[in-house]
């Protein structure tokens, strides 16, 4: 029996004249995503999209586990594919779906006949497969309101498909129809979801890191690496900077009055990241932060590290409650990496009582303190080091 | 060039054990239960090894049981000698500084309504012979104590315990979990009336994925693991060949053990002199520890920065024990160190391989650290 993969627009449906486009990058990324699997073709058709595997031992599990994951689908089904006729159409209902039929009480059938030249209407297609599958299978029964399994039929003009539950998709726009932006990823749970949450709206991502060794290990940047592998999961894939940063985090130690080392920190860290950004050609920066989370996060702190930034910083974590970011950092499956216990550049150096309500004139004052601060910046930017994340690609 | 100072975590596999493990894995590589020749080949692999190890231990190779790791064998021991003895008693004797794959089984005994004394370590690092004398009682069904600390390298006299058993006539039995020490020191468990003893291979240059039991003939302790009953039926699970033939090897590769403690002993001085000259540097081991280990506090600068910094520069150390990640040391807690320096504790552990030029670089890379890392704000 062949099988195929049937996804729903999400939003691009809504879309005019640029649908297209919008539609022409979901197939690129969802490309991308499974190329490695097998061979497989693509055709857009009344808001649905169909991926047709052309060898046989192609691994579906697989390819639909991870279409699931690209955005811009609201919903994907397998399906079998048959030939218009109505004998064919039931035997290949049964077949196909006699597994979930089996061990489920109640059913409906729903057609849709976009082929107007099929001779029979949508209630009498409806009519043959149910009584058929009722025929076949003892102890079902039909529940249109409220049925266990849903058996779709489709008539379109190249075949008939047939299929079961629909799963949800990603949701979320196609990667790469937003644009590009910066994401300033630590290492701990917050700043993967908010990577994770902007690039659903069809943006690219870039990402920086910084790296202060021996402050930090090894472990906590092969954490980031995996952190964002998950990630590209779900935006495809993602070029990371890390920042070579003891340098400039030993002058704060020894320049800077301690309860400003977290915000000047973050004050050097969006000035780095916005030279890296727009080099990179993104045109945003996106942080984890939450509002009132830390000492560095208050909306007085935010005030000081906001006007360093020469992008627009998307924070689309600051109004969550840490569980609320939690929730999507175990649904994307980067919480347990998250929670590792390894130091990173957020936690070296940390003041006993940082000052919460600092000013941006005190800020840039402090900031002042430090000799040399540009030649380092330049350093760092100079010697910040790409790697490339790519889910699937090892 | 790299410099592995991390011997009690693991050890690089010797040349002769390599060579064997290599042997068995493409010509002998036989099931040692099948009954064709292949396997019988496989068999005698096997036992051959089983009379090596038994050889060094000084005991019959009937007594010798291969486990897959260490920290089986210990669960097997304390669980296999509670569950033999539970009639007789409800007494448990350990200490406070065991490896957790003995400090686990006994929380889990604990739970299940054992009564667990735990000695508390005197200044060296050992328990006091007095505590336990003062904890035995008829009552008692194990004594279990580990003959090399892990962390801090102190000696336990654990030949005094079956003098304290058989004192006040109590049941017990007596486990030594002489991982850390096998290789390195004398270890004879039928001298010292030890019932039970475990070791492993990888710590003596032999491949991971093999320990071994000492049971003393005629204990009859019932297995924690079951299935096709290999091993006497106390490690069920087909023989990890390569490793047991690794592991006899290994053991057939070790210098002469009083010779060579002489020798590590006088690399443990040398470097204990260099460090004097740093004044950070705190010392934790007991000066009459196994001098295969060095635990050391380079005040103000935390375990993990020491160990990245060494790092980049090929000099792999660890913090406390390798095993357990993230956590204050108990052991450095039970011997009464302060926290400022259990944070900045490190493990550093030669290996009869290790140089002076080695521990030179070593020292010399601290002096290095000690000057450029400022973690104090």
């Amino acid at each position: 029996m062949k099988e195929i993969i049937l996804l729903k627009d999400g939003e691009i449906a809504l879309k005019g004249l640029n649908r297209s486009t919008f539609e022409d990058m979901l197939i690129k990324n969802i490309k991308e995503r499974i190329s490695s699997l097998g061979e497989f073709s693509y055709r857009k058709a009344q808001s649905t999209i169909v991926v047709t595997p052309e060898n046989e031992d192609i691994d579906l599990d697989e390819a639909v586990s991870r279409i699931g994951k690209v955005f811009g689908t609201v919903g994907i089904a397998r399906a079998a594919v048959c030939e218009k006729d109505i004998d064919i159409i039931r035997q290949t209902a049964y077949d196909y779906l006699k597994d979930d039929l089996m061990f489920a009480k109640t059913f409906k059938v729903t057609a849709k006949r976009a082929d107007k030249n099929f001779p029979l209407k949508s209630p009498e297609i409806c009519d043959e497969v149910g009584g058929y599958l009722l025929s076949k299978i003892r102890g079902l029964k039909v529940d249109v309101h409220n049925p266990e399994v849903t058996v779709a039929v489709e008539v379109r003009d190249n075949g008939v498909y047939i299929h079961g539950k629909q799963l949800p998709g990603a949701g979320g726009m196609p990667t790469g129809t937003a644009g590009r932006a910066c994401l300033l990823i630590s290492g701990g749970i917050d700043s993967p979801v908010a990577g994770y949450m902007i690039a659903k709206r069809g943006v690219r991502l870039t990402a920086v890191h910084f790296a202060s060794p021996p402050y930090t290990s090894e472990l906590a940047e092969m954490k980031v690496h995996e952190l964002l592998g998950k990630v590209s999961m779900y935006s495809g894939r993602i070029n990371l900077f890390t920042v070579p940063f003891t340098e400039i985090q030993e002058a704060i130690r020894d320049y800077c009055p301690e309860e400003m080392f977290t915000v000047t920190m973050r004050r050097i860290m969006m000035k780095l990241s916005s030279r890296i950004a727009e080099w990179q050609g993104a045109e945003a920066l996106i942080t984890g932060e939450s509002l009132g989370q830390v000492a560095s996060q208050t909306i007085h702190a935010l005030k000081c590290t906001d006007e360093c930034a020469t992008l627009p910083v998307f924070r689309p974590c600051i109004g969550m409650d840490k569980n609320e970011i939690v929730i999507i950092s175990r649904k994307i499956d980067t919480f347990d990496i998250s929670i590792r216990p390894y130091e990173d550049c957020c936690t070296v150096f940390t003041p006993r009582h940082p000052r919460t309500r600092p000013t941006p004139k005190y800020a840039r004052e402090v900031e002042a303190m430090i000799p040399d601060l540009d030649k380092m910046m330049d350093k760092a930017f100079e010697g910040a080091v790409l790697k490339i994340i790519e889910a699937y690609k090892s | 060039m790299e410099n592995y100072l991390d011997n009690s975590a693991t050890t690089r596999v010797c040349p002769e054990a390599a060579q064997a493990a290599l042997s068995v894995m493409t010509d002998i590589y036989g099931n040692p239960s099948a009954v064709h020749s292949s396997g019988v080949k496989a068999k005698n692999v096997l036992e051959n090894s089983r009379r090596t190890l038994a050889d060094a231990l000084s005991v019959d190779a009937s007594e010798i049981y291969f486990s897959h790791s260490g920290t089986l064998a210990n669960n097997t021991a304390i669980f296999g000698a509670a569950a033999l003895r539970r009639k007789m008693g409800n007494r448990i004797i350990t200490t406070k500084l065991e490896h957790p794959s003995v400090m686990r089984c006994m929380d889990s005994l604990e739970e299940q309504g054992f009564q667990i004394v735990r000695l508390s370590p005197g200044k060296n690092g050992a328990f006091e012979p007095e505590e336990l004398l003062n904890a035995i009682n008829k009552n008692t069904i194990l004594v279990s104590v580990m003959l090399v600390n892990n962390e801090i390298g102190a000696i336990n006299p654990v030949e005094l315990i079956s003098r304290a058993v058989k004192r006040v006539s109590a049941p017990a039995l007596i486990h030594v979990d002489a991982i850390q020490a096998f290789g390195k020191m004398k270890v004879k468990p039928s001298k010292t009336g030890i019932d039970l003893l475990t070791v492993s291979g990888h710590k003596i240059h032999a491949p991971k994925g093999v320990g071994a039991l000492y049971v003393r003939k005629g204990l009859g302790i019932k297995p924690t693991v079951l299935g096709g009953g290999q091993e006497g039926n106390l490690f069920s699970g087909t023989e990890a060949l390569p490793a047991i033939a690794g592991f006899a090897e290994a053991v057939k590769a070790l210098p002469d053990i009083s010779r060579q403690y002489e020798t590590t002993k006088n690399l443990r001085d040398y470097t204990l002199s260099m460090l004097k000259d740093i004044p950070q540097v705190v010392i934790n081991s007991p000066s009459d520890a196994l001098p295969n280990i060095i635990n050391m506090s380079v005040m103000g600068i935390p375990s993990q920065v020491l160990i990245n910094y060494l790092s980049e520069r090929g000099i792999y150390i660890s913090a406390g024990s390798a095993c357990k990640k993230g956590h204050r040391s108990d052991v450095l807690t039970a011997i009464g160190l302060p926290p400022k320096v259990i944070d900045s504790a490190v493990r550093v552990s030669f290996s009869r391989y290790t140089t002076k030029e080695e521990a030179e670089i070593f020292v010399s890379a601290i002096k290095d650290a000690v000057n450029n890392i400022r973690t104090k704000i």
